[in-house]
């Protein structure tokens, strides 16, 4: 059973991030860059599906500059069999559906029975990207899920997808997109063997042109990328504890508005 | 209408428009008045209760445009987007929005691909540049705003709850009623079941005006319940940082963060909780920030409006009783 991993390579959440010469951009300098934790429940998930039903392939995916190898390279050091890397210098900023429609064309072209996706990446945090494949593929899809199970005769998968106030179980027939929500599984740590092993397999290379696309504009743009606006200072009420509760209270009452 | 800014409505799935629809009209509204335009609902659902049209018109929309079909229940994004794509296509709106919900990011993440237009998810705020909507949204765990343009029409996009105000509401206003044929596409996902969570009792927590929330200064799963007793008196919700589920002490739909849920409810009261920058991802948007921590060095005072160093099992006892005594009289 081929599964389909696409990740994103972001920056790690503790870095900080600065707004670059481009307004529309963060500076990149000094940046440690990981694979979104999110993705990382899809991999171990496709990782499962492969190792309980004994035979099939992981293949992972991902967009960006040169750098996104690392990323590819410690999901193949979890157990991933190869990499696709769409190394497009014209996708640098794609947007969601840009890079859903180069995602689309990859998929079509492995043609796994599985897609799995994280929820969101944690940069952007959009969580567009896998339910717009599924459209572009014309697939099912369930978005979310904390767990997924797949039928004996491997023609459909049973997962729980997580709502409002409960979950929602579907029975989806494969091929079929899924998104990873955390719950779904505890990601494994790559071992130094899977690290050694991932250096020999394969991270192939390609072009908007390889998957019979055009490296057209984006439909959604950055106009900018503005800090913060910083929070009026804050107060510590000093005293004990009796006391400072009162004036909390009396605070959040009165001069907040917040009760 | 040509101009319109449609609200996909996001119901309760028993008939009743959830109040988060309330904010999305009032900022339609608002934004439709500035290109000569108007705000419209438009409702998926297996069964609407006249209740729910009436809430809708009272909140702003000057029309509804209902859909209603056994087959649009329980929600399945295959089945949703092309019946929404088909109405899109007919009546042209200028924008299509919707609350931040599990279905409704999915539907519209979907629909946008359908429609082969952008989508800016979970935005906190909207101007015009140049006739042209502009969207703001929090990116890398909240530390920068992204301000997001399309390249055209329909602008579609998802809206943070609470942050957006509602219109004054236009009591007793009459509905007006469109009902479109529609064609339900046969899904190819097949319900199985929904497992309700034990109800708590207290609000939802992305919904909730009021969060209190709890870390690893709580020292164990048993303590939560000195939070709960709190958050009975003020309505609130019950939320946890990373730490405390990550150590069993609460079920993940509670975590409050980055990889959680994403809250800006009016009070957000923070005990034991350091406040890593994952967790500040999840509730920074909050309008006041209540802190108590025993450790004055603690990163949650620095975003904090008021602070209280403390023993939290201390403290929050005496402020449940406080505002118990406040709210009773």
């Amino acid at each position: 059973m081929k599964v389909l991993v696409p990740v994103k390579q972001v920056p790690d959440t503790a870095t900080q991030v600065k707004i670059g010469g481009d307004p529309r951009a963060i500076d990149t300098t000094g940046i440690t860059w990981i694979v979104s934790p999110y993705d990382e429940f899809a991999v171990e998930e496709a990782l499962r599906i492969k190792e309980k039903r004994g035979t099939g392939e992981v293949v992972v995916v991902s967009l960006g500059p040169e750098r996104v190898k690392e990323a590819l390279r410690s999901c193949l050091a979890m157990g991933a069999e190869r990499a696709v890397h769409v190394n497009e210098p014209a996708w640098e900023s794609a947007d969601t559906l840009t890079t859903a429609r180069a995602l689309a064309a990859v998929i079509k072209q492995e043609q796994p029975v599985i897609v799995l996706f994280g929820r969101q990446a944690i940069d952007d945090d959009m969580g567009a990207v896998g339910v717009q494949v599924a459209e572009l593929l014309g697939w099912p899809c369930a978005s979310w899920i904390m767990e997924a199970a797949i039928s004996g005769d491997g023609t459909s998968v049973r997962v729980g997808r997580q709502v409002e106030g409960g979950l929602e179980v579907f029975e989806l027939p494969l091929p079929c997109v899924l998104t990873a929500q955390k719950g779904l599984n505890e990601p494994r740590y790559p071992t130094l063997k899977g690290i050694m092993g991932a250096k020999k397999k394969e991270i192939k290379d390609v072009k908007a042109a390889d998957l019979g696309l055009a490296a057209d504009g984006a439909q959604l743009t950055v106009v900018t990328l503005e800090a913060l606006p910083p929070r009026p200072p804050g107060r510590i009420i000093p005293g004990e504890a009796g006391e400072a509760v009162k004036e909390l209270v009396r605070a959040l009452r009165e001069d907040a508005k917040a009760i | 209408m040509a101009n319109a800014f449609w609200c996909v409505v996001e119901d309760d799935r028993a008939g009743r428009p959830k109040k988060a629809n309330a904010e999305v009209l009032g900022e339609a509204a608002r934004l439709a008045a500035q290109t000569g335009g108007q705000a419209e609902a438009v409702w998926l659902t297996d069964k609407a209760e006249a209740d729910g049209l009436g809430h809708l018109a009272e909140w702003g929309a000057e029309r509804i445009w209902l859909l209603e079909a056994p087959g649009l229940a329980p929600y399945r994004g295959e089945v949703w987007t092309p019946v929404l794509a088909e109405l899109a296509g007919k009546e042209q709106p200028k924008a299509i929005l919707g609350a931040v919900t599990s279905r409704l990011r999915e539907l519209m993440a979907r629909l946008a691909a359908r429609l082969g237009v952008g989508l800016s998810a979970d935005s906190v705020a909207f101007d015009f540049r140049e006739g042209t909507l502009v969207a703001t949204r929090p990116v890398y765990a909240g530390k920068l705003l992204s301000k997001v343009s399309w390249a055209k029409a329909p602008w579609l996009a998802t809206l943070r709850p609470n942050v957006f105000k509602p219109r004054d509401l236009l009591a007793g206003r009459a509905p007006v009623v469109e009902r479109p044929a529609v064609t339900i596409p046969q899904p190819t996902m097949a319900f199985v079941e929904r497992r309700e969570e034990v109800s708590t009792g207290l609000p939802e927590l992305t919904e909730a005006e009021i969060v209190v929330s709890g870390g690893r200064g709580l020292k164990g799963p048993e303590n939560f319940v000195i939070l709960e007793e709190l958050a009975k008196v003020l309505g609130a919700a019950v939320g946890a940082s990373r730490a405390a589920v990550d150590a069993g002490w609460r079920p993940h739909r509670f975590q409050i963060g980055q990889t959680g849920r994403t809250i800006s409810p009016k009070l957000y009261m923070g005990f034991g909780i350091s406040g890593a920058i994952q967790h500040l991802a999840g509730m920074r948007t909050s309008k006041i920030i209540v802190a108590v921590n025993k450790d004055p060095e603690a990163p949650i005072f620095k975003i904090a409006d008021y602070g209280i160093v403390g023993d939290l099992f201390e403290i929050a006892p005496l402020l449940t009783q406080e505002f118990k005594r406040l709210l009773e009289k």
